[in-house]
C-alpha cells in the first residue's frame, strides 16, 4: 500500500466537497475491491474518502412500486431487508450470494455499482430491473450507466446516493460462479416487467449487457422453453482458463433458462 | 488403558491456543531492533541480467541495506543443496545446477529472488525495491516438461544440465516386463498428466534472522517442518556456520503439507543479512509470494501399459514418466518421482514384473517438490486409473479385477518387484467394508434416479497403498539420501511426576501435542494434562529429522516409546530398591509399581521424587534423575492402505461435478486418537478432491504464472466437499512396537483416482475412458458437448 491521505465524509455533500481539488481522490464505499487493490499496490490514489460515516447514504425503503436502497447499504442489509425480500426477492437473494459473510457485511451496493466489475452481481440486477442510479447531481438510467470494464457514466467526484429499483412482476438471478474466485463467470438476471422482459448478463465480457434476443423470446412466451433455440454467439464473451468464450456463451442460455424457471 | 491413553478420542490440547488466537507463529515473534526485508522477485520467467543499479534504492528513506547475489557470492555463501542424489541409468550422477539464494546473473522463473532490501519498515523496503533498476535481456522460456526435452528447447541451465535433463532413471526388470508383454492376452494403456498443484498452507512462509554480536550466535526463526534439517543444510552447506552457533526455531506453524520441509532461499538470506547488518532481519511472504515461491507439487506426464492374461491377472506394468523439477532442484525434489513414486507401482496388486523409467526435467517454473503424498498420489492415480481401463478392456467388473489381483492377506511379508517389502495389509476387508458403507450394491438404483433428474451419476473405487514412516536410514542412504531418517526423543520426568517430551518431530497441524501425550499417558499412567510436548527448537530438542511422509507417529512416536521404556526400566529399579524386592518381581501397571503378589506398591510420582531427592537410593548402581533419550531408526517403511469410494453427480448442462458421497476405509495401523485420524483423513481427502476437481497450476507459454492468486487458482472450499465417511480397518505394522502405520497422507493419495474413476463412470456413455485432473466444469462440459455433437452428426 502506498501512502495516501484518509478522510471521512459525514454526508454525500461532504464527500464531494472533500474530493474537490484533489488530484486523484477515491471514494471508499466498503472497500472490498479498493483495499485489496491498494494492498497490492495496483492503485496509488492521493486521497481516500471513506463514505462509511455518511448517514444520508444509508436506508432501504419500498414505496410507490419501487425499492430504493441507499448507496452505503451493505449486501447483508439488502439481503436481510424485509422490504426487499417482500418486494423483489430476487434482489435479496442476489445480495445474499455475493462473496462471503465478511464481504457482505462491508461491501455496499453503491461501491459495487460504481466499481462496475465485469463479473460483479449487482450490475446485473440494476440493468435487469431497469433501475435508476441517483447521484448527488442527477439520475442515471441503468441502460446509460454501465459503460465498459470498470467504467460508468459517473463523472469525477460524482457520488452515488441511492439506487431505485422498480418492482417487477417476476424476477430471478442465476449465477454460475468461477470455480476459483466465485465471482460470476456468468450471471443472468431476468425480469418480467410491465414494459416487457429484461435479461441482463454479467461475467460474459466487458461488463453487464442486455440480451435482447432473449428478451424478445420471453416477451412472446415467458418460459424456459422459450429460450431453447436462443443461443448466444461466442464472440459476445471473453475467455480464460476456467471458461472459453464458447462455454460462457452456452452458460448464458443455461443460466437464463434456470433464472426464468426460478422466477416462475 | 487410561482414559487419555491409546484409542481415546481426547480433544486436541493445542486447539484452545489455536482457536483463541494465542498461537505463536514466526511472524508473531518480534525482536528488539528488528528490520524488515523485502525480496525483489523476478517478473520474468527467463532472462539474463545485464546490470543492476541499486543506487536509488540504497538512498531511499529507511533503507538499511540492499544486497544482491553478487554480495552473497563475495561472502562465500553456497547454493541451496539437494538432499537426495539420484543416478542415471548408466550410473552417472544427476545434474545439480547451482541454486544460489539470490540469483547472480540470470533469473529462471517468475518469483526467482533477485535482491533483498532491508529497511526500518516493511513499506519502506517495498518502496525502495521499486527503485532498483535492472537491465534484462529476455530469454525464451519453457514451462512444460515434455517441451523442455525437445531439441531446440530453451536451456534453463545451459551446460550445467544439457537438454534440461536432471536425470534419466530406471527401476525394475525391463527384460522380464518385455517378455510378459510378449505373451499378454490384452494390454491396457493410458497417457495422463498429473496436474501441478500449489500447496497453500494457511500460514505463509516467514523467516527472521537474528545475530548476537556478543556470542557470535545466529538464530533463525522459521516456518519449517524440520528445524534440524534446516540447521544442518543451511549451517553446513550455505552459510558455513557451525551448528553450535546456529539455532533454528520453528514455533507454531500453520500447515505445511510438505511445502515447509525444504530449505528455502529466504531462510539463508535473512540469517546471512542479520550478520551483515547486525540487527534482526524479518521477512513474511504475502500470499502472492507464496504462489510463486513455495515449492509446487506433482506435474507428471506419464505413459503406462498394463499386460493382462485372459483371466484378467496382471502380468506386467511398464511406465514412462517425465517429471517437472521446475527451475532448480528443491531439497528433496529428486527422490519424489523416483523412490517415492516408482517403488509404489505395484500398489496392492501381485503384478510380478514392473519397469519404470523417469526423466526429471528443468523448466522455467517454480521448483517442484513433495506435496501431501509426494510421489505416491502420482503412482496411485496412474495404477488405479489403468486398472479401471483394464477392466473395461477385459469386459470385467472393476471390483472383480481388483480382487483377482490383490496381494492375498496371507502373503505378507510380500516382496514387490519394485524394491519394497510390505509387512501387513488386508485389502479385501477394506474393500468390502467400504463397499458396504458406500452401498455399492445400491448404486444402479441411485444412478437411475439421478437420470430422472437429468443428472449423470457415477461411482468410482480406488484400492490403494502407500509407503510412509520414512525411512530406514541405511536403505535410504543406499538409494542416494544424503541424510539419516531416524527420529529422536527425550523423556524428562520432573521431580513431582509431570513429564516433558522433547521430540524431533514437528507439529504443524497434526496434533502431536495430544497424540504423543497419549503415548505417555498409556505408558506411565498419568493424565495428558501432566504431559507437555516440546518441539521445533534446536536449542531444546534432540537432533531430529522432522515431520513429513506420515512419519511422526511411526518413527517419532516410536522414539518416544523407546525412551519411555527406558524410564520405566529405571523406575522399576528405583521401586525395587524402595520396596526391598528384586527388580524382576516389580510390575508396573496403571501408574503403580507393585511387588508381584503383594499389596506393596509405589506410585510413579513417588519414584520420580525419589530419583531427584535420592536420600534412600541405590547410588552405587544407579544414577539419580529420571530422564532418558532414544533414537529410533525404522526397520522398514510402513504401508497404510485401504479403499476409497467416490460417488459423483454431473450436471450435463454446465459440466459441474459434485462429489455427493465419499467413503474412506483406511488401514493406518493401530489408532492412537480416532478423532485425530478422522481429521487427518478428512483433510487429505479434501485436498484429493481439490486435485481431482478444482486445483490446477497454470503457466502461459512465456512462463507467466496465470494462477498466481485465488482469483484463478481454485482452492476447494467447504461447500465443494461432501460429508466424508471415514472408518478404519486395522492390521498392525509388524516392525514398530506401536503397530502404527501413519494417516497424514492416505486421504490425498487414495481419493483422486476414486473421484476420477467416478467421473469416467458417469460419462461412460459419452465415450470417455480417461479424463485428466482437474475434471473442471468446462472440461466435463466440453467432453459431453463433443459427444453430443458426434451423436448428432
Amino acid at each position: 500500500m502506498y501512502d495516501f491521505a484518509y478522510h471521512t465524509a459525514s454526508s454525500a455533500a461532504d464527500a464531494a466537497a472533500k474530493a474537490k481539488g484533489k488530484s486523484d481522490a477515491k471514494y471508499m464505499a466498503g472497500g472490498q475491491t479498493l483495499i485489496p487493490t491498494l494492498k497490492q499496490r495496483l492503485a496509488k490514489p492521493t486521497d481516500v474518502i471513506d463514505l462509511g460515516g455518511a448517514r444520508d447514504l444509508k436506508g432501504i425503503s419500498a414505496a410507490g412500486g419501487a425499492v430504493t436502497i441507499g448507496a452505503m447499504s451493505t449486501h447483508a442489509a439488502v439481503a436481510g431487508s424485509a422490504d426487499v425480500r417482500k418486494a423483489i426477492p430476487a434482489l435479496a437473494a442476489l445480495a445474499e450470494g455475493i462473496g462471503d459473510p465478511q464481504v457482505r457485511n462491508r461491501g455496499t451496493i453503491g461501491g459495487s455499482v460504481a466499481n462496475n466489475d465485469p463479473a460483479a452481481d449487482y450490475p446485473a440486477a440494476v440493468l435487469g430491473l431497469g433501475a435508476t442510479v441517483h447521484t448527488d447531481q442527477r439520475q442515471i438510467a441503468a441502460d446509460a450507466f454501465f459503460v465498459s470494464v470498470f467504467e460508468t457514466a459517473l463523472k469525477p467526484g460524482e457520488v452515488i446516493t441511492k439506487v431505485s429499483f422498480p418492482v417487477p412482476q417476476k424476477a430471478a438471478y442465476m449465477k454460475f460462479p468461477s470455480p476459483a474466485s466465485r465471482y460470476a463467470m456468468i450471471g443472468v438476471f431476468v425480469a418480467k416487467t410491465a414494459q416487457g422482459a429484461r435479461v441482463a448478463v454479467t461475467g460474459a465480457g466487458n461488463g453487464v449487457i442486455r440480451m435482447k434476443s432473449m428478451e424478445a423470446a420471453l416477451d412472446k412466451n415467458w418460459s424456459p422453453a422459450a429460450l431453447d433455440g436462443v443461443t448466444v454467439p461466442a464472440g459476445t464473451c471473453n475467455g480464460d482458463i476456467h471458461g472459453t468464450p464458447e462455454y460462457r456463451a452456452h452458460l448464458i442460455t443455461v443460466m437464463a433458462k434456470r433464472a426464468v424457471a426460478a422466477a416462475g | 488403558m487410561g482414559v487419555d491413553g491409546i484409542g481415546a478420542s481426547v480433544r486436541r490440547k493445542e486447539d484452545v491456543r489455536f482457536l483463541t488466537g494465542r498461537g505463536t507463529y514466526t511472524d508473531d515473534i518480534a525482536r528488539p531492533g528488528q528490520t524488515h526485508a523485502h525480496i525483489l522477485r523476478s517478473g520474468q520467467a527467463h532472462a539474463r541480467i545485464r546490470s543492476i543499479d541499486l543506487s536509488k534504492a540504497k538512498a531511499a528513506p529507511g533503507v538499511v541495506a540492499v544486497f544482491t547475489g553478487a554480495d552473497m557470492a563475495a561472502d562465500g555463501v553456497g547454493g541451496l543443496p539437494c538432499g537426495w542424489l539420484v543416478k542415471n541409468k548408466d550410473g552417472s550422477p544427476m545434474k545439480e545446477p547451482a541454486h544460489p539464494p539470490l540469483v547472480v546473473d540470470r533469473v529462471r522463473h517468475v518469483g526467482d529472488q533477485i535482491a533483498v532490501v532491508i529497511a526500518e519498515t516493511r513499506a519502506q523496503a517495498k518502496d525502495a525495491a521499486e527503485l532498483i533498476e535492472i537491465d534484462f535481456e529476455q530469454l525464451p522460456a519453457v514451462v512444460d516438461s515434455k517441451d523442455a526435452l525437445k531439441a531446440g528447447a530453451p536451456q534453463v541451465h545451459g551446460d550445467a544440465a544439457p537438454g534440461n535433463l536432471c536425470y534419466d532413471w530406471e527401476l525394475g526388470d525391463k527384460a522380464a516386463v518385455d517378455a510378459a508383454f510378449a505373451k499378454a492376452h490384452k494390454v491396457a494403456k493410458i497417457d495422463l498428466f498429473n496436474n501441478r498443484l500449489i500447496p497453500n498452507a494457511m500460514e505463509p512462509r516467514a523467516a527472521t534472522g537474528d545475530f548476537d554480536p556478543a556470542s557470535g550466535d545466529f538464530t533463525l526463526y522459521t516456518t519449517s517442518q524440520n528445524p534440524h534439517v534446516i540447521r544442518l543444510l543451511m549451517g553446513a552447506f550455505v552459510l558455513h556456520i557451525p551448528e553450535s552457533k546456529l539455532r533454528v526455531y520453528a514455533p507454531d506453524v500453520g500447515g505445511g503439507f510438505g511445502s515447509k520441509i525444504y530449505h528455502y532461499a529466504e531462510e539463508a538470506i535473512v540469517t546471512w543479512a542479520a550478520g551483515k547488518v547486525r540487527r534482526p532481519v524479518r521477512w513474511t511472504a504475502d500470499r502472492s509470494e507464496s504462489f510463486m515461491s513455495d515449492a509446487h507439487g506433482r506435474d507428471h506426464h506419464s505413459h503406462a501399459e498394463l499386460a493382462l492374461d485372459k483371466d484378467g491377472k496382471f502380468l506386467a506394468l511398464r511406465v514412462a514418466t517425465v517429471a517437472n523439477m521446475g527451475a532448480y532442484l528443491s531439497t528433496f525434489a529428486s527422490c519424489i518421482p523416483t523412490y517415492l513414486y516408482a517403488t509404489l507401482l505395484a500398489g496392492v496388486y501381485t503384478t510380478p514384473a514392473i519397469y519404470a523409467e523417469v526423466k526429471a526435467v528443468f523448466t522455467n517454473t517454480v521448483p517442484v517438490d513433495a506435496y501431501r503424498g509426494a510421489g505416491r498420489p502420482e503412482a496411485t492415480f496412474l495404477i488405479e486409473r489403468l486398472v479401471d481401463i483394464a477392466a473395461r478392456e477385459m469386459g470385467m467388473d472393476r471390483v472383480e479385477i481388483r480382487r483377482r489381483n490383490f496381494i492375498p492377506t496371507d502373503a505378507f511379508p510380500y516382496q514387490t518387484p519394485v524394491a519394497l517389502q510390505y509387512d501387513s495389509g488386508d485389502y479385501f476387508s477394506t474393500l468390502e467394508q467400504a463397499q458396504k458403507a458406500a452401498d455399492w450394491a445400491g448404486f444402479e438404483a441411485r444412478r437411475a434416479e439421478a437420470r430422472k433428474r437429468g443428472k449423470l451419476r457415477g461411482i468410482g473405487v480406488s484400492t490403494y497403498l502407500e509407503a510412509c514412516g520414512i525411512a530406514p536410514s541405511n536403505i535410504a542412504g543406499a538409494l542416494g539420501a544424503r541424510a539419516g531418517l531416524y527420529e529422536a526423543a527425550t523423556v524428562r520426568v520432573h521431580p513431582t511426576g509431570s513429564v516433558t517430551i522433547l521430540t524431533g518431530s514437528h507439529s504443524h497441524g497434526q496434533g502431536h501435542e495430544t497424540t504423543f501425550a497419549q503415548l505417555v499417558s498409556e505408558t506411565l499412567g498419568i493424565g495428558i494434562d501432566q504431559v507437555d510436548i516440546v518441539h521445533g527448537d534446536t536449542n531444546k530438542i534432540p537432533f531430529g529429522m522432522g515431520t513429513y511422509g506420515s512419519r511422526s507417529l511411526a518413527v517419532g512416536g516410536t522414539a518416544i516409546v523407546k525412551a519411555l521404556d527406558k524410564v520405566v526400566n529405571k523406575a522399576k529399579k528405583i521401586a525395587a530398591h524402595l520396596l526391598e524386592a528384586s527388580v524382576n518381581d516389580i510390575e508396573f501397571k496403571d501408574g503403580k509399581f507393585t511387588v508381584v503378589g503383594t499389596d506393596k506398591s509405589k506410585t510413579f510420582g513417588e519414584i520420580a521424587l525419589t530419583a531427584y531427592v535420592p536420600h534412600n537410593y541405590p547410588l552405587e548402581e544407579l544414577e539419580p534423575g529420571l530422564e532418558e533419550n532414544a533414537f529410533y531408526d525404522p526397520k522398514n517403511f510402513t504401508f497404510p492402505g485401504g479403499c476409497h469410494i467416490a460417488e459423483v453427480e454431473i450436471d450435463p448442462d454446465t459440466g459441474v461435478t459434485k462429489v455427493v458421497n465419499f467413503t474412506a476405509v483406511d488401514d493406518v495401523g493401530r489408532v492412537i486418537n480416532p478423532m485425530i485420524v478422522e481429521g487427518q483423513v478428512q483433510g487429505g481427502v479434501a485436498q484429493g478432491i481439490g486435485q481431482a476437481l478444482l486445483e490446477n497450476c497454470v503457466y502461459d507459454k512465456d512462463g507467466q504464472l496465470i494462477t498466481g492468486s485465488y482469483m484463478d487458482y481454485a482452492m476447494p472450499r467447504a461447500d465443494d466437499l461432501p460429508s466424508i465417511g471415514v472408518a478404519t480397518h486395522t492390521t498392525l505394522c509388524t516392525h514398530n512396537p506401536l503397530g502404527v502405520k501413519g494417516c497424514g497422507e492416505v486421504g490425498a493419495i487414495g481419493s483422486p483416482p476414486a473421484v476420477i474413476n467416478a467421473v469416467v463412470d458417469a460419462l461412460k456413455d459419452h465415450g470417455v475412458t480417461h479424463m485428466d485432473m482437474p475434471a473442471s466444469p468446462q472440461k466435463v462440459w466440453s467432453v459431453i458437448n463433443g459427444a453430443h455433437r458426434k451423436a448428432a452428426e
